[in-house]
């Protein structure tokens, strides 16, 4: 008997799911014993640090997943992560790293909170000012997004630099508008401006509990994957992806696909911030994400890039952030204990799909081989 | 000792995923002989040769050197053995000398390092093995020739007294070759034994003592040299009888389908590659054009294609001007492109055999395909149907075609080329780097598409492929047409007096 390691030809498709899964798991395993540590300083004997953490761990779970308010909570937290992560995975298709998802949020929730207070002011026909809303949201994430894409394509700058730097800019624009022109004069001096109008909040259901964004998201997702699947654009973008020469050399525009995919990423990456303005916060507010942007850089890679797979991880991280939420509130675990736990389901993701490239060989030795 | 060969590798066997490269190969090296693996692209020469240089490891088998058995776990070990090994991409670094490269390839060059004395040494060796080289040279600034003797010295220089080359003539000009082949005789006079990899059947005739031919992974036999002549080892390379020299069919020439007006290219330096060329082919012609490589031949193709933008001149196709038109409109107005780099250019090496042949989009006979709504299954179907047709060996139409063999990644692409019914066919280099069964493939199909009318413009290297297929021969010299020949062997002389850049009406018939 003996057992070989080989490189995979064919990269089975169950693996897709397993390694995912298993990834997370391997990550929460990690995670359980940071947090045991954690809890061993504060609550000093081993034992009781165990059973927090494993009781922390239940809340971790129960409450997003399998509470009726925990739930909704985490469809709400979902959305922005899944209009970002599906307008990442859309330009990682072509191998052009968007890391701008944040910046490109953060316009679309500017421009969402420009047309609803100031320029369309006096409309009340919900359905057109939700429309023009999502517009603006849509336009101001595309023209963020152009920025990076025209230097990529005239001046072959790098974008994974410009789309990062880019993020502190829209940021910091944001934060500028809320301390200053901007702030609501009844808000108590709290940097956000005046909540949005009636008809340019989402209609909601459960009571109020979700808005209709997510309806919005998987609708979305499943226009990318059929224009990835089934259109001469997506069959291209492939072609580009994997070889840009071979993409000229066929008679394709790379310049023209490098632009418009990275001003489509964009486009839903601000159409999310409206959708979050319109559906949850009703007002811009400094630092109203968490870092969406960059969780949605692990969702779309976690979803292999599959508009459809990654609406289901954007559930599993909408119920992580909820999850943390808990856990900081009851718990009182320091956030940055959140941001380990999500850089380790990455490292372990990018591990996995390194070790599920090769696949172990078990075969019986006829002879006694000559390496041994 | 004595009594034992120097070198035995006993039922060698290595699987990779999909192949087995090597089944069961036995292989015996003796003191001083130069030793040819002769074999087809993929019969699995060079990962025998990486198993005894300690690059892989065989899943059975053993090796005996000086008949004692011996485990070769890393090419250190191998250096140890005394067995050396020149790859096909050379391994030095450009910016050092000839002798800090050798240097570097020792295990203990000490604290110190002796550098006079070894440029010294390498001077002797090179004087020695009439392998000249200039120890204070810088390496980037060498020729591919010289990069190779130092490759060869480094090997001596650790003291290897077997010296596997891996194809060491296939970058080679005819001038070094001899230079190698002298060198290689000294060394094996010396003592030292040569293996030598090869496709090529009169090198291999030239030079070796006793050849090995492999075939699909298998030792067919050890021959002597006296034994063999070209076609009993072809017949052993590629299993059949190849039909070496065959007609070519007669087509009536058509009307002209494309016409090349004065056409002036830059190159990437932005030196004048093509230089006021004006040439045209008839339906059912096949116009190879031969001459040096870098003399504008890659800045033609790839101006006429579209990629490279041109700076006089004109290109009519089938009497319309192309200038201006996108390559996507080339493509669709029947233009056809058979790079010479099928990997980087022609290919996409992580997609499936189906994407590469609907690359471009061209296969005629989809019913129902939409920008918006493009029929999958029915070009996984096509692709299946093209894959018997050019019997291209792959596991399915699913296959990134990173995986399959250089002839078969070459099928792929004259799948995609010459299934458009193509009107006007460039064809750069499309044998480079084929073994002989795949090069027969590619004259066929090429040949095939003359028949239908097509017009062909080769660009190759070999006189033999451009006598095999063309119905005139150009010869481009500096990016000029220096005169044209009919394709007979005959006129070999006169065109390498026109490669090397004379006119035609220049050359006095004796």
């Amino acid at each position: 008997m003996k057992i070989k390691i080989e490189k995979r030809l064919n990269t089975p498709r169950y693996l897709s799911l397993v390694v995912p899964v298993v990834s997370i798991f391997a990550a929460l395993l990690i995670m359980f014993v940071i947090l045991t540590i954690f809890f061993m300083g504060r609550i000093g004997s081993f034992q009781g640090a165990f059973s927090e953490t494993v009781s922390a761990y239940k809340e971790l779970i129960t409450w997003p997943f399998f509470n009726q308010y925990g739930l909704y909570s985490t469809i709400s937290k979902m959305v922005p992560l899944a209009f970002v992560a599906l307008g990442l995975s859309f330009a990682y298709k072509m191998k052009i790293w968007n890391i701008g998802g944040e910046g490109q949020l953060y316009m679309g929730a500017l421009a969402a909170t420009w047309a609803a207070l100031f320029v369309f002011r006096g409309i009340t026909s919900p359905i057109l000012l939700i429309t023009l809303v999502a517009i603006f949201s849509a336009i101001a994430g595309a023209l963020w997004a152009l920025i990076p894409a025209l230097m990529k394509a005239y001046a072959k700058t790098d974008e994974i630099v410009v789309t990062l730097m880019l993020n502190y800019v829209a940021i910091f624009w944001v934060d500028y508008l809320v301390y200053g022109p901007w702030r609501d004069p009844k808000g108590f001096g709290f940097p956000g401006t005046a909540a949005f109008p009636e008809p340019a909040m989402l209609p909601t259901f459960f009571d109020g509990n979700v808005h209709i964004g997510i309806f919005i998201a998987i609708a979305f997702a499943i226009l990318l994957q059929y224009i990835d699947v089934k259109t001469q654009w997506g069959f291209n973008s492939r072609i580009v992806g994997d070889n840009k020469k071979a993409a000229t050399y066929s008679g394709i525009k790379v310049k023209k696909y490098t632009i418009i995919s990275l001003v489509v990423s964009g486009a839903i990456a601000g159409l999310g911030g409206g959708v979050q303005m319109m559906g949850m916060q009703h007002r811009l507010m400094h630092g109203f994400s968490p870092g969406y942007g960059y969780t949605a850089i692990i969702i779309a890679w976690l979803a292999k890039l599959n508009p459809i797979a990654v609406i289901f991880v954007s559930f599993l991280f909408g119920g992580l952030l909820v999850g943390n939420d808990q856990l900081q509130m009851f718990y009182k675990l320091p956030i940055s204990l959140i941001s380990i736990f999500q850089g380790l389901v990455l490292f372990c993701l990018l591990g996995g799909e390194a070790i599920a490239a090769y696949r172990l060989k078990i075969e019986k030795a006829e002879e006694v081989p000559a390496n041994e | 000792m004595d009594d034992y060969p120097i070198l035995e590798m006993k039922n060698i066997q290595k699987a990779f995923p999909g192949v087995l490269a090597n089944d069961n190969i036995s292989l015996e090296i003796r003191r001083g002989e130069v030793h040819a693996l002769l074999g087809e692209n993929g019969a699995g020469k060079t990962t025998l040769m990486n198993i005894l240089f300690g690059i892989y490891h065989p899943d059975h088998g053993e090796i005996l050197i000086n008949g004692k058995k011996t485990f070769i776990h890393s090419p250190q070990d191998a250096i140890n053995e005394k067995i050396g090994m020149v790859q096909q991409h050379f391994a030095l670094v450009p910016s050092f000398t000839v002798a800090e490269n050798v240097i570097l390839g020792l295990k203990n060059f000490g604290f110190i390092i002796k550098t006079k004395q070894v440029e010294q040494q390498i001077k002797e060796l090179g004087e020695r093995y009439s392998l000249p080289v200039r120890p204070k040279a810088r390496v980037w600034t060498l020729s591919v020739g010289e990069r190779q003797r130092i490759e060869i010295l480094k090997l001596l220089y650790t003291g290897a007294n077997i010296l596997i080359l891996d194809e060491p003539t296939a970058v080679l000009t005819p001038q070094e070759t001899r230079q190698l082949f002298s060198a290689i005789r000294k060394l094996v006079k010396e003592g030292s034994s040569v293996i030598f990899i090869s496709h090529k059947l009169d090198e291999v005739l030239e030079i070796s003592d006793r050849i090995s031919v492999l075939r699909n992974g298998k030792n067919t036999g050890t021959l002597n040299r006296e034994e063999v002549d070209r076609r009993t080892l072809v017949q052993r390379m590629v299993g059949r009888d190849v039909l070496m020299d065959q007609e070519k069919p007669k087509v009536e020439p058509g009307p002209v389908k494309i016409e090349v007006k004065d056409l002036t290219v830059k190159n990437d330096k932005g030196l004048t590659a093509v230089n006021n060329l004006s040439l045209e082919i008839h339906g059912g012609e096949i116009l190879g054009i031969a001459g040096v490589a870098g003399n504008g031949q890659k800045e033609l193709a790839e101006a006429i294609y579209g990629l490279r933008p041109i700076e006089t001149g004109k290109i009519q196709m089938a009497g319309e001007d192309l200038h201006h038109r996108s390559i996507k409109k080339r493509i669709q107005s029947g233009l056809s492109f058979i790079p010479q780099d099928r990997k980087s250019i022609a290919t996409c090496p992580n997609l499936s055999v189906m994407f590469n042949i609907f690359m471009k989009n061209t296969i005629p006979g989809l019913k129902k395909s939409s920008a918006w709504n493009i029929q999958i299954k029915q070009m996984h179907e096509k692709t299946r149907e093209l894959i018997r047709n050019f019997s291209i060996s792959t596991p399915s139409s699913k296959t990134r075609v990173r995986y399959l063999s250089g002839g078969n990644l070459q099928k792929v692409v004259l799948a995609r080329e010459l299934s458009s019914n193509p009107s006007v066919i460039i064809a750069e280099h499309p044998t480079r780097g084929l073994d002989i069964g795949a090069m027969e493939f590619v004259y066929q199909a090429l040949l095939e598409e003359k028949k239908k009318g097509s017009a062909i413009l080769l660009l190759a290297g070999e006189l033999y492929e451009i006598f095999r297929l063309s119905d005139r021969v150009a010869v481009i010299y500096e990016g000029e047409v220096m005169g044209y020949t009919p394709p007979d062997p005959s006129y070999t002389e006169k065109i390498g007096f026109m490669m090397a850049g004379t006119r035609e009406d220049s050359i006095h018939e004796n």
